[in-house]
């Protein structure tokens, strides 16, 4: 029984990762609809590119002491995974996105509008240090600023 | 699930999942160059044109300010303007600005004598209604303020011999300010319910025309990079004196954002025919810090 549900967690969590509550898989859970082609994930170098911005925009998140306590304990191996997804999904790379929605990924963190201005100015970070035309960044950023209105609870 | 069902199997040992909530006061927190820049009236926008955006780095949850030195050296004159402002939870902002018009040689020509000097004070507060100009990347709704600027130029006597109806007066606007993040554009439009004449130096209303007037300003920039942002300004301004005719302004502007807590902008300014002399046109330098 308890080899059983041990297995099956298992199964469906990624090695390295935690399992987090069930929720209803969806594209729409990205929060933003993609680019109708992948002019712009080519830009951003791809699926190499776009893993080292994510690493990158982990990282920064982890050393700055405006929002680094957010990210103490979370799954960021998780993080990882899927922020790629929804980068590539958003970009026009063809993937599909397998994380929660923003709202419930971001309930009960509080978060303030400085924390996801702190957010942005690392990710324009990581894009700027991949080589990213700035054109390009805003692209991205104008898909991810709605976001704000769900993510910013206080 | 298996991080909360470990912890509760031991709970003595295990952190609170939660983050560390931070405190609810927060300074800073607005992106780069997203407060814009000080007028020369002293209230946010950019040069010439007020806008939507609430003077300050702070957001909803904060406090901030920003206090601003700028020059315009024309051929005939050189306007000087010092402010500073305050913004309250990125909703209000309160402003003070001081402008000085130093005639120089023309004041001879004028017969006010070399050097005179017009001067004003402006206290503005504006209020912001509805929208968010920089997250509200979905909508097409800008960020929309409403704001007042109550102006008293310090050269009553000579204000009314060249025909102005008062001294004093009240500025009334509406700013819509909107960033379109994909195309790299700011765009401004605002209308002004004024009479002041050349911003309120000459006084308010005139022998020509004595009441308020709608007036529009508008300004339009490109985003070079996080730090740079050039642009273009118009500013209509109303005609209400008969000694000189008064034109319409514009410039042309590049912003940059040399560090976090201060911005410089050049420009170059065209302010037409002021006080009969013509073709004021010259370059517009402005300094501006905000925390
Ligand atoms: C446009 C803004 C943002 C986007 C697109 C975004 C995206 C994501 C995604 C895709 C996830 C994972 C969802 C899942 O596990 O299924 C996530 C989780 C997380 N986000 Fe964000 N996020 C944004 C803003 C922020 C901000 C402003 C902060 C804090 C400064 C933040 C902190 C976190 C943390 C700590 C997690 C991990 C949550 C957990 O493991 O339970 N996010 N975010």
């Amino acid at each position: 029984m308890i080899l059983t549900l041990a297995l099956s967690l298992a199964l469906q969590t990624p090695p390295g990762e935690e399992s987090v509550a069930p929720y209803a898989r969806s594209d729409a859970n990205a929060g933003a609809t993609p680019f109708p082609d992948d002019r712009l994930w080519r830009t951003f170098g791809a699926a190499p590119g776009v893993a080292r911005i994510v690493d990158r925009l982990v990282e920064l998140n982890q050393n700055d002491p405006r929002i680094a306590d957010i990210f103490k304990g979370q799954d960021l191996v998780r993080l990882r995974r899927v922020l790629k997804e929804q980068f590539c999904y958003i970009l026009g790379g063809g993937c599909t996105y397998s994380g929660r929605d923003m709202k419930a990924a971001h309930h009960n963190m509080g978060l303030q509008t400085a924390d996801m201005a702190a957010l942005v100015e690392n990710l324009q970070r990581a894009m700027r240090e991949s080589g990213v035309p700035f054109a390009a960044q805003n692209q991205l950023l104008a898909k991810l600023a709605p976001m704000k209105r769900v993510v910013v609870t206080r | 699930m298996r991080m909360r069902l470990f912890c509760l199997a031991i709970l003595s040992l295990c952190l609170p999942a939660s983050p560390i909530l931070a405190a609810e006061y927060r300074s800073g927190g607005k992106l780069l160059l997203t407060d814009g820049i000080s007028t020369v009236e002293g209230a946010g926008g950019g040069g010439i044109a007020s806008w939507a955006t609430i003077a300050g780095q702070e957001t909803d949850a904060g406090i901030g300010g920003a206090a601003h030195a700028t020059l315009v050296a024309l051929p005939a004159f050189t306007l000087t303007a010092l402010g500073a402002s305050i913004g309250l939870r990125d909703r209000v902002e309160l402003s003070y600005g001081r402008q000085r018009f130093d005639t120089r040689a023309a004041g001879a020509a004028l017969g006010l004598g070399r050097g005179f000097t017009f001067g004003q004070d402006i206290v503005g507060a504006k209020l912001r209604l509805v929208g968010d100009a920089v997250y509200d990347q979905d909508r097409w709704l800008p960020q929309i303020s409403v704001g007042i600027q109550y102006k008293r130029a310090n050269q009553d006597t000579v204000v009314r011999a060249v025909g102005a109806a008062q001294s004093r007066g009240t500025d009334l606007y509406v700013a819509a300010t909107k960033l379109l993040l994909a195309e790299g554009l700011v765009l401004n439009g605002t209308l002004r319910w004024t009479k002041a004449n050349q911003l309120g130096l000459l006084g308010f209303g005139g022998d020509g025309r004595r009441g308020r007037s709608v007036q529009f300003e508008g300004s339009a920039a490109k985003l070079l990079s996080s730090r740079l942002v050039v642009g273009a300004e118009f500013r209509s301004k109303p005609d209400n004196l008969r000694f000189a005719r008064e034109d319409h302004a514009f410039d042309l502007f590049a912003a940059w954002a040399i560090a976090r807590h201060l911005t410089v902008t050049a420009a170059y300014a065209d302010l037409g025919s002021i006080a009969t002399v013509r073709r004021q046109r010259g370059p517009f330098l402005s300094l501006r810090t905000a925390f």
